[in-house]
């Protein structure tokens, strides 16, 4: 069975409750410390995002508990101004110490799956995924 | 969630002790710039040992502590940073460049008193 959880995300503090969310989801499904932490940091910066770029939108945590394979994913929605360019906001940022851009490539580094889908003026929606090693 | 702020000679201790939001992150800014100002204070150490996440954010708002007490004549280092917090925050490309830190608060109050007492 799978398990979801939905945070609204509307205010700083609620960036707080869904990366606490996916934490307890995380140790839950018994990752390690580290990647519990992993898993948290990136809830953080994709709920960040919405809260700066769309103001409001939703984190979905899903437990995915196959026979084959155990996992957390992540869905950041929002239906804000959207990414203009994709490829660039996931090259921006690379090189800079976070003040700047999405920081999009550094979410990506933390997680094993990820993907973004992204319409103008229609919103944002960021999967992530991270598997049990 | 208000961070508590302990002065203790010339020195600042501000222990965070649960998770901060943004804004609990902005008030422990202008608190300890106001403080560091009111007690003439030689150095600032931030104990962020309770601190489970360390995002983009919370690192930029570390940096910008420590660069405007700099600006102040006084010094500070960022103690407790746990190591998968550290694991997460160079993954993600976050750097706490010209930030001292430190392993506990004895080690930070040591760099602290090392600083005074020999000034650059």
């Amino acid at each position: 069975m799978d398990t979801e959880i939905q945070v609204p995300i509307n205010s700083d503090q609620d960036i707080v409750i869904a990366r606490q969310k996916g934490r307890l989801l995380a140790a839950a499904l018994s990752f390690s410390s580290v990647d519990a932490t992993l898993i948290a940091t990136a809830i953080s910066e994709l709920a960040r995002n919405i809260i700066t770029y769309a103001k409001s939108g939703e984190i979905r945590l899903t437990a995915i508990n196959g026979s084959a394979r155990r996992g957390i994913r992540l869905v950041a929605r929002d239906e804000g101004p959207g990414i203009n360019d994709i490829q660039q906001a996931l090259r921006d940022g690379f090189s800079t110490s976070g003040s700047l851009g999405l920081g999009l490539p550094g979410v990506r580094r933390l997680v094993d799956e990820f993907e973004i889908v992204s319409e103008k003026n229609r919103g944002t929606t960021v999967t992530a995924q991270k598997w049990k090693p | 969630m208000e961070v508590p702020i302990l002065k203790q000679g010339d020195f600042l201790i501000a222990t965070i002790q649960a998770a901060l939001a943004d804004a609990d992150l902005l008030h422990l800014r202008s608190a300890l710039l106001q403080q560091v100002v009111r007690c003439r204070s030689r150095g600032v150490i931030v104990d962020v040992t309770s601190l489970d996440v360390m995002d983009s954010f919370a690192s930029r708002t570390l940096r910008e502590i420590a660069q405007m007490i700099r600006l102040r004549g006084a010094e500070t280092v960022i103690v407790g940073i746990q190591p998968e917090v550290a694991f997460a925050m160079v993954q993600l490309g976050l750097k706490l460049e010209q930030v001292a830190t430190a392993l506990d608060l004895e080690e930070g109050l040591a760099h602290l008193k090392r600083k005074s007492e020999s000034p650059a």
